[in-house]
Protein backbone atom coordinates (compact mmCIF):
# COMPACT_ATOMS: atom_id res chain seq x y z
CA UNK A 1 0.00 0.00 0.00
CA UNK A 2 2.95 2.31 0.75
CA UNK A 3 6.30 1.70 -0.89
CA UNK A 4 9.28 3.84 0.31
CA UNK A 5 12.67 2.68 -1.63
CA UNK A 6 15.87 4.50 -1.81
CA UNK A 7 14.77 7.61 0.40
CA UNK A 8 17.06 9.88 1.05
CA UNK A 9 16.47 13.69 2.06
CA UNK A 10 19.74 15.91 2.72
CA UNK A 11 18.37 19.29 4.06
CA UNK A 12 20.87 22.45 3.59
CA UNK A 13 21.27 24.09 6.89
CA UNK A 14 23.82 26.88 6.99
CA UNK A 15 25.76 25.61 3.73
CA UNK A 16 26.26 22.52 5.86
CA UNK A 17 24.88 19.26 4.73
CA UNK A 18 22.69 17.33 7.36
CA UNK A 19 21.34 14.08 6.10
CA UNK A 20 17.85 13.33 7.67
CA UNK A 21 16.52 10.10 6.04
CA UNK A 22 19.86 7.71 4.42
CA UNK A 23 18.17 5.49 2.37
CA UNK A 24 15.60 4.08 3.43
CA UNK A 25 13.08 1.42 2.19
CA UNK A 26 9.63 0.82 3.60
CA UNK A 27 7.06 -1.40 2.81
CA UNK A 28 3.90 -1.25 4.50
CA UNK A 29 1.36 -4.04 3.74
CA UNK A 30 -2.75 -3.03 2.83
CA UNK A 31 -4.59 -2.80 5.98
CA UNK A 32 -2.06 -3.41 8.14
CA UNK A 33 -0.56 -0.67 11.39
CA UNK A 34 3.10 -0.15 10.79
CA UNK A 35 5.49 1.66 13.31
CA UNK A 36 8.28 3.54 12.46
CA UNK A 37 9.69 3.92 15.84
CA UNK A 38 13.00 5.69 16.76
CA UNK A 39 13.83 8.41 18.98
CA UNK A 40 13.57 12.26 18.20
CA UNK A 41 16.41 13.23 15.63
CA UNK A 42 15.97 9.79 14.37
CA UNK A 43 14.43 11.15 11.02
CA UNK A 44 11.15 9.18 11.34
CA UNK A 45 9.28 12.28 11.61
CA UNK A 46 11.12 13.72 7.75
CA UNK A 47 10.96 10.25 6.46
CA UNK A 48 6.55 10.51 7.06
CA UNK A 49 6.05 13.97 5.74
CA UNK A 50 8.24 12.66 2.39
CA UNK A 51 5.15 10.08 1.86
CA UNK A 52 2.96 12.49 1.45
CA UNK A 53 6.13 14.85 0.26
CA UNK A 54 5.27 17.83 2.07
CA UNK A 55 9.18 17.25 2.07
CA UNK A 56 10.30 16.64 -1.35
CA UNK A 57 12.73 13.82 -0.92
CA UNK A 58 16.05 14.57 -2.67
CA UNK A 59 16.24 11.00 -4.10
CA UNK A 60 14.08 7.69 -3.85
CA UNK A 61 10.88 7.16 -4.41
CA UNK A 62 7.49 7.22 -3.04
CA UNK A 63 4.38 5.46 -4.02
CA UNK A 64 1.03 5.31 -2.29
CA UNK A 65 -1.68 2.69 -3.36
CA UNK A 66 0.38 2.37 -6.27
CA UNK A 67 0.33 5.51 -7.90
CA UNK A 68 4.10 6.72 -7.54
CA UNK A 69 3.96 10.21 -5.68
CA UNK A 70 7.43 11.47 -6.45
CA UNK A 71 6.20 11.66 -9.84
CA UNK A 72 3.68 13.75 -9.90
CA UNK A 73 3.03 17.80 -10.90
CA UNK A 74 1.97 20.12 -8.37
CA UNK A 75 -2.14 19.57 -9.47
CA UNK A 76 -1.92 16.12 -9.25
CA UNK A 77 0.05 15.83 -6.23
CA UNK A 78 -2.67 17.70 -4.28
CA UNK A 79 -5.53 15.36 -5.95
CA UNK A 80 -3.22 12.24 -4.50
CA UNK A 81 -2.91 13.92 -1.30
CA UNK A 82 -6.97 13.88 -0.92
CA UNK A 83 -6.28 10.38 -0.43
CA UNK A 84 -3.85 10.25 2.25
CA UNK A 85 -5.13 10.95 5.64
CA UNK A 86 -2.85 12.55 8.35
CA UNK A 87 -3.04 13.55 11.96
CA UNK A 88 -1.01 15.50 13.81
CA UNK A 89 0.87 15.92 17.34
CA UNK A 90 -0.69 18.83 18.18
CA UNK A 91 -3.74 18.36 16.41
CA UNK A 92 -3.48 21.16 13.91
CA UNK A 93 -7.28 22.12 14.24
CA UNK A 94 -8.12 25.40 12.86
CA UNK A 95 -9.38 27.90 15.97
CA UNK A 96 -11.62 29.27 14.44
CA UNK A 97 -13.47 26.84 12.81
CA UNK A 98 -16.34 24.42 14.87
CA UNK A 99 -15.35 20.90 15.00
CA UNK A 100 -18.13 20.10 12.29
CA UNK A 101 -16.40 23.62 10.18
CA UNK A 102 -12.98 21.45 10.69
CA UNK A 103 -14.00 17.93 9.76
CA UNK A 104 -15.69 19.53 6.55
CA UNK A 105 -12.63 21.42 6.00
CA UNK A 106 -10.75 18.64 3.80
CA UNK A 107 -14.26 17.97 1.64
CA UNK A 108 -14.19 21.56 1.01
CA UNK A 109 -10.72 21.50 0.22
CA UNK A 110 -12.32 18.78 -2.34
CA UNK A 111 -15.32 20.66 -3.52
CA UNK A 112 -17.65 18.79 -1.82
CA UNK A 113 -21.57 20.20 -2.24
CA UNK A 114 -22.49 21.51 1.04
CA UNK A 115 -25.67 18.72 1.61
CA UNK A 116 -22.93 16.09 1.33
CA UNK A 117 -20.33 18.08 3.18
CA UNK A 118 -22.57 18.36 6.21
CA UNK A 119 -23.99 14.60 5.94
CA UNK A 120 -20.40 13.30 5.65
CA UNK A 121 -19.48 15.27 8.70
CA UNK A 122 -22.11 14.34 11.06
CA UNK A 123 -21.20 10.95 9.95
CA UNK A 124 -17.28 11.23 10.78
CA UNK A 125 -18.50 12.99 14.20
CA UNK A 126 -20.28 9.28 14.81
CA UNK A 127 -17.42 7.53 13.88
CA UNK A 128 -15.28 9.23 16.40
CA UNK A 129 -18.07 9.42 18.88
CA UNK A 130 -18.31 13.03 19.35
CA UNK A 131 -21.41 13.89 17.65
CA UNK A 132 -22.52 16.08 20.26
CA UNK A 133 -19.45 18.26 20.21
CA UNK A 134 -20.23 19.50 16.66
CA UNK A 135 -20.70 22.88 17.52
CA UNK A 136 -17.98 23.11 19.92
CA UNK A 137 -14.87 25.13 19.36
CA UNK A 138 -11.36 22.86 19.14
CA UNK A 139 -10.49 25.40 22.69
CA UNK A 140 -13.47 24.24 24.93
CA UNK A 141 -12.21 20.30 24.04
CA UNK A 142 -9.87 17.98 25.85
CA UNK A 143 -6.36 16.93 24.18
CA UNK A 144 -8.06 13.22 23.30
CA UNK A 145 -11.40 14.65 21.83
CA UNK A 146 -9.27 17.27 19.43
CA UNK A 147 -6.88 14.14 18.03
CA UNK A 148 -10.45 12.43 17.65
CA UNK A 149 -11.76 15.43 15.66
CA UNK A 150 -8.11 15.43 13.85
CA UNK A 151 -9.06 11.71 12.79
CA UNK A 152 -12.48 12.39 12.04
CA UNK A 153 -10.96 15.08 9.60
CA UNK A 154 -8.01 13.08 8.25
CA UNK A 155 -11.17 10.40 6.85
CA UNK A 156 -13.32 12.74 5.55
CA UNK A 157 -12.03 12.04 1.99
CA UNK A 158 -12.38 8.14 2.88
CA UNK A 159 -8.83 8.00 2.76
CA UNK A 160 -7.39 4.11 2.08
CA UNK A 161 -4.10 5.03 4.42
CA UNK A 162 -3.70 7.25 7.51
CA UNK A 163 -0.61 8.42 8.30
CA UNK A 164 0.01 9.34 12.22
CA UNK A 165 2.62 11.81 13.32
CA UNK A 166 3.56 11.19 16.98
CA UNK A 167 -0.49 11.19 17.59
CA UNK A 168 -0.42 10.68 21.14
CA UNK A 169 2.57 12.04 22.33
CA UNK A 170 0.94 15.01 23.58
CA UNK A 171 -1.62 12.58 25.32
CA UNK A 172 -2.19 11.58 28.75
CA UNK A 173 -1.50 7.77 29.26
CA UNK A 174 -5.17 6.85 29.37
CA UNK A 175 -6.30 9.19 26.75
CA UNK A 176 -3.53 7.68 24.06
CA UNK A 177 -5.25 4.59 25.40
CA UNK A 178 -8.33 5.47 24.40
CA UNK A 179 -7.11 7.13 20.63
CA UNK A 180 -4.68 3.98 20.46
CA UNK A 181 -7.65 2.12 20.26
CA UNK A 182 -9.80 4.11 17.99
CA UNK A 183 -7.19 3.41 15.47
CA UNK A 184 -7.55 -0.04 16.36
CA UNK A 185 -10.60 -0.19 15.19
CA UNK A 186 -10.88 2.29 12.47
CA UNK A 187 -7.37 -0.15 11.02
CA UNK A 188 -10.03 -3.66 11.57
CA UNK A 189 -13.52 -1.87 10.34
CA UNK A 190 -12.37 0.18 7.57
CA UNK A 191 -9.04 -2.05 6.59
CA UNK A 192 -7.43 1.50 7.03
CA UNK A 193 -3.93 0.96 6.08
CA UNK A 194 -1.66 3.08 8.51
CA UNK A 195 1.51 4.25 9.04
CA UNK A 196 2.84 6.06 12.25
CA UNK A 197 5.60 7.24 13.50
CA UNK A 198 6.53 7.31 17.49
CA UNK A 199 9.02 7.22 20.27
CA UNK A 200 7.18 4.96 22.57
CA UNK A 201 7.34 1.51 22.42
CA UNK A 202 4.08 1.41 24.46
CA UNK A 203 2.09 1.96 21.13
CA UNK A 204 4.26 -0.07 18.69
CA UNK A 205 3.68 -3.11 21.56
CA UNK A 206 -0.06 -1.79 21.64
CA UNK A 207 -1.42 -1.82 17.73
CA UNK A 208 1.18 -1.97 15.64
CA UNK A 209 1.56 -5.56 13.39
CA UNK A 210 4.62 -4.41 11.77
CA UNK A 211 7.72 -1.84 12.87
CA UNK A 212 10.62 -0.46 11.53
CA UNK A 213 13.11 0.76 14.02
CA UNK A 214 15.42 3.76 12.83
CA UNK A 215 18.15 5.73 14.17
CA UNK A 216 20.53 8.38 12.73
CA UNK A 217 18.81 8.13 9.32
CA UNK A 218 18.49 4.60 8.72
CA UNK A 219 15.65 1.85 9.68
CA UNK A 220 18.11 -1.29 11.74
CA UNK A 221 15.72 -3.39 11.70
CA UNK A 222 12.35 -4.05 9.88
CA UNK A 223 9.33 -6.66 9.68
CA UNK A 224 6.45 -7.77 11.45
CA UNK A 225 6.41 -7.78 15.02
CA UNK A 226 6.90 -11.86 15.80
CA UNK A 227 9.25 -11.74 13.11
CA UNK A 228 11.75 -9.24 14.45
CA UNK A 229 10.93 -10.68 18.20
CA UNK A 230 12.34 -13.85 17.29
CA UNK A 231 15.38 -12.83 15.17
CA UNK A 232 18.55 -13.49 17.14
CA UNK A 233 20.09 -10.10 18.89
CA UNK A 234 16.92 -7.74 18.13
CA UNK A 235 16.74 -4.64 19.59
CA UNK A 236 13.59 -4.34 19.39
CA UNK A 237 13.30 -7.77 21.42
CA UNK A 238 15.88 -6.27 23.92
CA UNK A 239 13.76 -3.32 24.56
CA UNK A 240 10.56 -4.70 24.44
CA UNK A 241 11.82 -7.17 27.60
CA UNK A 242 14.39 -5.93 29.02
CA UNK A 243 16.15 -8.52 30.82
CA UNK A 244 19.75 -8.12 32.87
CA UNK A 245 23.15 -8.70 31.25
CA UNK A 246 23.39 -12.11 30.39
CA UNK A 247 26.17 -13.81 32.83
CA UNK A 248 28.16 -16.33 30.32
CA UNK A 249 25.91 -19.78 29.91
CA UNK A 250 22.97 -18.50 30.20
CA UNK A 251 20.52 -19.23 27.97
CA UNK A 252 17.84 -16.60 26.61
CA UNK A 253 14.66 -18.29 25.00
CA UNK A 254 12.27 -15.96 22.89
CA UNK A 255 8.60 -17.22 22.50
CA UNK A 256 5.81 -15.92 20.13
CA UNK A 257 2.04 -17.41 20.57
CA UNK A 258 3.72 -20.51 22.32
CA UNK A 259 2.91 -19.41 25.43
CA UNK A 260 0.34 -22.15 26.14
CA UNK A 261 2.65 -25.07 25.82
CA UNK A 262 4.34 -25.59 29.04
CA UNK A 263 7.92 -25.98 27.27
CA UNK A 264 10.19 -25.55 30.51
CA UNK A 265 8.37 -27.99 32.15
CA UNK A 266 8.22 -30.63 29.31
CA UNK A 267 12.08 -29.53 29.01
CA UNK A 268 12.86 -30.59 32.36
CA UNK A 269 10.88 -33.95 32.38
CA UNK A 270 12.36 -35.15 28.90
CA UNK A 271 16.25 -34.38 29.42
CA UNK A 272 18.29 -35.13 32.59
CA UNK A 273 18.62 -30.86 33.44
CA UNK A 274 17.86 -28.93 35.63
CA UNK A 275 16.43 -25.15 34.55
CA UNK A 276 16.45 -21.98 37.06
CA UNK A 277 14.42 -19.19 35.58
CA UNK A 278 16.85 -16.23 35.95
CA UNK A 279 14.17 -13.35 34.68
CA UNK A 280 11.02 -13.36 32.55
CA UNK A 281 9.17 -11.04 30.64
CA UNK A 282 5.70 -11.43 29.10
CA UNK A 283 3.67 -9.47 27.24
CA UNK A 284 1.08 -8.96 24.54
CA UNK A 285 2.42 -7.59 21.52
CA UNK A 286 0.18 -7.43 18.41
CA UNK A 287 -2.45 -9.60 19.80
CA UNK A 288 -0.07 -12.34 20.24
CA UNK A 289 1.16 -13.30 23.65
CA UNK A 290 4.77 -12.89 23.28
CA UNK A 291 7.47 -12.98 26.73
CA UNK A 292 11.53 -13.53 26.99
CA UNK A 293 12.61 -15.72 29.73
CA UNK A 294 16.48 -15.90 30.78
CA UNK A 295 17.43 -19.63 31.52
CA UNK A 296 20.26 -21.33 33.30
CA UNK A 297 20.10 -24.78 32.41
CA UNK A 298 22.43 -27.23 34.31
CA UNK A 299 22.91 -31.27 33.47
CA UNK A 300 24.27 -33.70 30.97
CA UNK A 301 21.59 -33.47 28.61
CA UNK A 302 21.78 -29.47 28.32
CA UNK A 303 22.60 -29.55 24.51
CA UNK A 304 19.62 -31.93 23.43
CA UNK A 305 17.58 -29.58 25.77
CA UNK A 306 18.48 -26.57 24.00
CA UNK A 307 17.90 -28.25 20.46
CA UNK A 308 14.84 -28.96 21.78
CA UNK A 309 13.53 -25.72 22.53
CA UNK A 310 14.95 -24.62 19.21
CA UNK A 311 12.41 -27.18 17.83
CA UNK A 312 9.57 -26.54 19.29
CA UNK A 313 9.74 -22.68 17.12
CA UNK A 314 11.51 -21.04 20.49
CA UNK A 315 14.50 -18.35 19.54
CA UNK A 316 17.39 -19.76 21.85
CA UNK A 317 20.28 -17.23 22.15
CA UNK A 318 23.36 -18.83 24.54
CA UNK A 319 25.43 -16.15 26.47
CA UNK A 320 28.95 -16.42 25.90
CA UNK B 1 -16.50 81.80 21.19
CA UNK B 2 -20.09 80.03 22.32
CA UNK B 3 -20.75 76.69 22.30
CA UNK B 4 -23.54 77.45 18.99
CA UNK B 5 -20.38 79.25 17.03
CA UNK B 6 -18.35 75.92 18.10
CA UNK B 7 -20.95 73.21 17.47
CA UNK B 8 -21.15 73.85 13.93
CA UNK B 9 -17.24 74.28 13.18
CA UNK B 10 -16.81 70.61 15.38
CA UNK B 11 -19.65 69.04 13.29
CA UNK B 12 -18.37 69.77 10.10
CA UNK B 13 -14.15 68.98 11.24
CA UNK B 14 -15.31 65.45 12.81
CA UNK B 15 -17.33 64.70 9.37
CA UNK B 16 -13.61 65.70 7.43
CA UNK B 17 -12.05 63.69 9.92
CA UNK B 18 -14.16 60.70 9.46
CA UNK B 19 -14.33 60.97 6.09
CA UNK B 20 -10.68 60.74 5.71
CA UNK B 21 -10.22 58.02 8.36
CA UNK B 22 -12.71 55.83 6.30
CA UNK B 23 -11.82 56.08 2.97
CA UNK B 24 -7.94 55.51 4.00
CA UNK B 25 -8.82 52.94 5.94
CA UNK B 26 -10.41 51.14 2.89
CA UNK B 27 -7.45 51.81 0.70
CA UNK B 28 -4.80 50.45 3.68
CA UNK B 29 -6.71 46.96 3.87
CA UNK B 30 -6.83 46.95 0.32
CA UNK B 31 -3.29 47.88 -0.39
CA UNK B 32 -1.50 46.41 3.23
CA UNK B 33 -3.13 42.96 3.47
CA UNK B 34 -2.15 41.93 0.45
CA UNK B 35 1.13 43.52 1.28
CA UNK B 36 1.20 41.47 4.20
CA UNK B 37 0.41 38.06 2.78
CA UNK B 38 3.14 38.91 -0.05
CA UNK B 39 5.72 39.74 2.54
CA UNK B 40 4.52 35.99 5.07
CA UNK B 41 4.39 34.03 1.48
CA UNK B 42 7.69 35.04 0.21
CA UNK B 43 9.51 34.25 2.90
CA UNK B 44 11.95 31.73 2.86
CA UNK B 45 9.35 28.30 3.46
CA UNK B 46 6.43 30.21 2.63
CA UNK B 47 3.77 29.47 0.60
CA UNK B 48 5.73 31.19 -2.36
CA UNK B 49 9.34 31.86 -1.53
CA UNK B 50 11.10 34.02 -2.92
CA UNK B 51 14.15 35.64 -1.50
CA UNK B 52 14.62 38.64 -4.38
CA UNK B 53 10.86 39.01 -3.96
CA UNK B 54 10.64 39.36 -0.28
CA UNK B 55 13.55 41.44 -0.23
CA UNK B 56 11.95 44.49 -2.48
CA UNK B 57 8.67 44.23 -0.76
CA UNK B 58 10.59 44.46 2.49
CA UNK B 59 12.61 47.48 1.14
CA UNK B 60 9.12 48.99 -0.09
CA UNK B 61 7.33 48.75 3.23
CA UNK B 62 10.36 49.73 4.99
CA UNK B 63 10.63 52.59 2.87
CA UNK B 64 7.16 53.90 3.39
CA UNK B 65 7.53 53.55 7.51
CA UNK B 66 10.31 55.27 7.74
CA UNK B 67 9.59 58.86 6.13
CA UNK B 68 7.47 60.88 9.09
CA UNK B 69 3.78 61.35 7.90
CA UNK B 70 4.69 64.88 7.34
CA UNK B 71 7.52 64.41 4.91
CA UNK B 72 5.65 61.88 3.24
CA UNK B 73 2.22 64.05 2.77
CA UNK B 74 4.58 66.74 0.83
CA UNK B 75 6.87 64.70 -0.64
CA UNK B 76 4.18 62.34 -2.58
CA UNK B 77 2.08 65.85 -3.51
CA UNK B 78 2.81 64.85 -6.92
CA UNK B 79 1.53 61.72 -7.00
CA UNK B 80 -1.66 62.83 -5.31
CA UNK B 81 -2.27 65.18 -8.16
CA UNK B 82 -1.98 62.62 -10.56
CA UNK B 83 -4.64 60.32 -8.52
CA UNK B 84 -6.99 62.65 -7.51
CA UNK B 85 -6.08 65.74 -10.03
CA UNK B 86 -5.81 68.19 -6.87
CA UNK B 87 -3.94 68.21 -3.71
CA UNK B 88 -6.24 70.14 -1.46
CA UNK B 89 -9.46 69.12 0.34
CA UNK B 90 -10.14 66.11 2.65
CA UNK B 91 -10.14 63.46 -0.95
CA UNK B 92 -6.48 64.41 -1.83
CA UNK B 93 -5.40 63.80 2.10
CA UNK B 94 -6.65 60.18 2.01
CA UNK B 95 -3.99 59.74 -1.10
CA UNK B 96 -0.87 60.57 1.76
CA UNK B 97 -2.86 58.74 4.75
CA UNK B 98 -2.75 55.65 2.84
CA UNK B 99 0.51 55.63 1.64
CA UNK B 100 1.52 56.10 5.07
CA UNK B 101 -0.69 53.84 6.73
CA UNK B 102 -0.83 50.86 4.24
CA UNK B 103 3.19 49.51 4.99
CA UNK B 104 2.46 50.37 8.57
CA UNK B 105 -0.39 47.99 8.51
CA UNK B 106 1.35 45.64 6.67
CA UNK B 107 4.06 44.92 8.92
CA UNK B 108 1.07 44.26 11.52
CA UNK B 109 -0.66 41.48 9.27
CA UNK B 110 2.74 40.06 8.95
CA UNK B 111 3.44 39.47 12.11
CA UNK B 112 -0.50 38.18 12.75
CA UNK B 113 -0.07 35.90 10.01
CA UNK B 114 2.93 34.55 11.82
CA UNK B 115 1.00 33.95 14.97
CA UNK B 116 -0.56 31.28 12.92
CA UNK B 117 1.13 27.82 13.30
CA UNK B 118 3.17 25.81 11.00
CA UNK B 119 1.20 22.60 11.69
CA UNK B 120 -2.02 24.31 10.62
CA UNK B 121 -0.80 25.24 7.22
CA UNK B 122 0.90 21.91 6.51
CA UNK B 123 -1.97 20.20 7.80
CA UNK B 124 -4.22 22.22 5.13
CA UNK B 125 -1.09 21.08 2.89
CA UNK B 126 -1.52 17.39 3.53
CA UNK B 127 -5.33 17.54 2.95
CA UNK B 128 -4.21 18.78 -0.85
CA UNK B 129 -5.01 22.33 -0.39
CA UNK B 130 -3.53 25.09 -2.76
CA UNK B 131 -2.19 28.43 -1.98
CA UNK B 132 -5.10 30.42 -2.24
CA UNK B 133 -7.09 28.07 -0.31
CA UNK B 134 -4.53 28.22 2.49
CA UNK B 135 -4.60 31.71 2.44
CA UNK B 136 -8.30 32.46 2.45
CA UNK B 137 -9.08 29.59 4.54
CA UNK B 138 -6.42 29.17 7.22
CA UNK B 139 -3.77 31.81 7.38
CA UNK B 140 -6.89 34.83 7.73
CA UNK B 141 -9.61 33.14 9.44
CA UNK B 142 -6.92 32.21 11.90
CA UNK B 143 -5.26 35.44 11.97
CA UNK B 144 -8.38 37.45 12.41
CA UNK B 145 -8.39 38.12 15.88
CA UNK B 146 -5.00 39.67 15.31
CA UNK B 147 -5.31 41.39 11.94
CA UNK B 148 -9.03 43.42 14.19
CA UNK B 149 -6.31 44.30 16.44
CA UNK B 150 -3.61 45.70 13.72
CA UNK B 151 -6.23 47.12 12.15
CA UNK B 152 -7.66 49.12 15.45
CA UNK B 153 -3.71 49.93 16.34
CA UNK B 154 -3.93 51.58 12.32
CA UNK B 155 -7.08 53.01 12.35
CA UNK B 156 -5.74 54.85 15.48
CA UNK B 157 -3.02 56.06 13.75
CA UNK B 158 -4.79 57.01 10.63
CA UNK B 159 -6.85 59.43 13.16
CA UNK B 160 -3.52 60.70 14.57
CA UNK B 161 -2.12 61.30 10.73
CA UNK B 162 -5.20 62.79 9.68
CA UNK B 163 -4.80 65.81 12.00
CA UNK B 164 -1.65 66.57 10.02
CA UNK B 165 -3.57 66.09 6.57
CA UNK B 166 -5.17 69.71 7.59
CA UNK B 167 -1.82 70.85 6.92
CA UNK B 168 -2.58 70.29 3.36
CA UNK B 169 -6.07 71.56 3.24
CA UNK B 170 -7.02 68.65 4.63
CA UNK B 171 -9.56 69.78 6.75
CA UNK B 172 -10.42 67.37 9.67
CA UNK B 173 -10.49 68.45 13.58
CA UNK B 174 -6.35 68.76 13.99
CA UNK B 175 -6.83 71.38 10.84
CA UNK B 176 -9.60 73.03 13.49
CA UNK B 177 -7.26 72.85 16.55
CA UNK B 178 -4.51 73.88 15.03
CA UNK B 179 -6.66 77.30 12.85
CA UNK B 180 -8.41 77.97 15.87
CA UNK B 181 -7.03 76.53 18.83
CA UNK B 182 -3.32 77.54 18.01
CA UNK B 183 -3.11 79.97 15.94
CA UNK B 184 -6.31 82.38 17.26
CA UNK B 185 -5.94 81.26 21.19
CA UNK B 186 -9.71 79.63 21.49
CA UNK B 187 -8.42 77.44 24.15
CA UNK B 188 -12.10 75.98 24.96
CA UNK B 189 -12.17 75.18 21.59
CA UNK B 190 -8.74 73.68 21.76
CA UNK B 191 -9.76 71.81 24.38
CA UNK B 192 -13.49 70.23 23.23
CA UNK B 193 -11.35 69.44 20.03
CA UNK B 194 -8.98 67.10 21.87
CA UNK B 195 -11.92 65.70 24.12
CA UNK B 196 -13.25 64.68 20.79
CA UNK B 197 -10.41 63.06 19.08
CA UNK B 198 -9.68 61.43 22.59
CA UNK B 199 -13.21 60.11 22.78
CA UNK B 200 -12.92 58.71 18.98
CA UNK B 201 -9.76 56.83 19.43
CA UNK B 202 -11.45 55.34 22.68
CA UNK B 203 -14.42 54.67 20.85
CA UNK B 204 -12.19 53.08 17.93
CA UNK B 205 -10.34 51.40 20.35
CA UNK B 206 -12.67 49.21 22.47
CA UNK B 207 -14.56 48.47 19.34
CA UNK B 208 -11.57 46.73 18.33
CA UNK B 209 -10.94 44.83 21.12
CA UNK B 210 -14.40 43.87 21.31
CA UNK B 211 -14.57 42.72 18.04
CA UNK B 212 -10.75 41.03 18.13
CA UNK B 213 -12.12 39.19 21.44
CA UNK B 214 -15.03 37.97 19.81
CA UNK B 215 -13.13 36.43 17.06
CA UNK B 216 -10.18 34.43 19.42
CA UNK B 217 -11.90 31.14 19.97
CA UNK B 218 -8.62 30.02 21.86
Amino acid sequence: MIDVSGLRKVYQDRGREVVAVDGVDLHVREGEIYGVLGQSGAGKSTLLRCVNLLERPTSGTVSVAGQELTSLAERDLRKARQRIGMIHQHFALLSSRTVAGNVAFPLEVMGTAKAERARRTAELLELVGLADKAGAYPAQLSGGQKQRVGIARALAGSPPVLLSDEATSALDPGTTQSILALLKSLNRELGLTILLITHEMHVVKSICDSVAVMRDGLVEESGTIPELISRPGSRLAAELFPLPEPEPGNVTITFTGQAGEPVVSQVVRKFDVDVNILGGALEEVAGVSTGRLRLLVTGDERAAALSYLAERGLLVEEAR
Amino acid sequence: MTWDEMFPMLLESTGQTAEMVLWSTLFTVLLGLPLGVALVATDRGGLFPSAVLNRVLGLVVNLGRSLPFIILMIAVIPFTRLIVGTTIGTIAAVVPLTLGAAPFFARLVETALREVGRDKVQAAQAMGAGRATIVGKVLLPEAMPGLIAGLTVTVVALISYSAMAGAIGGGGLGDLAIRYGYQRFETTLMIVTVVVLVAVVQLVQSLGDTVARRLARD
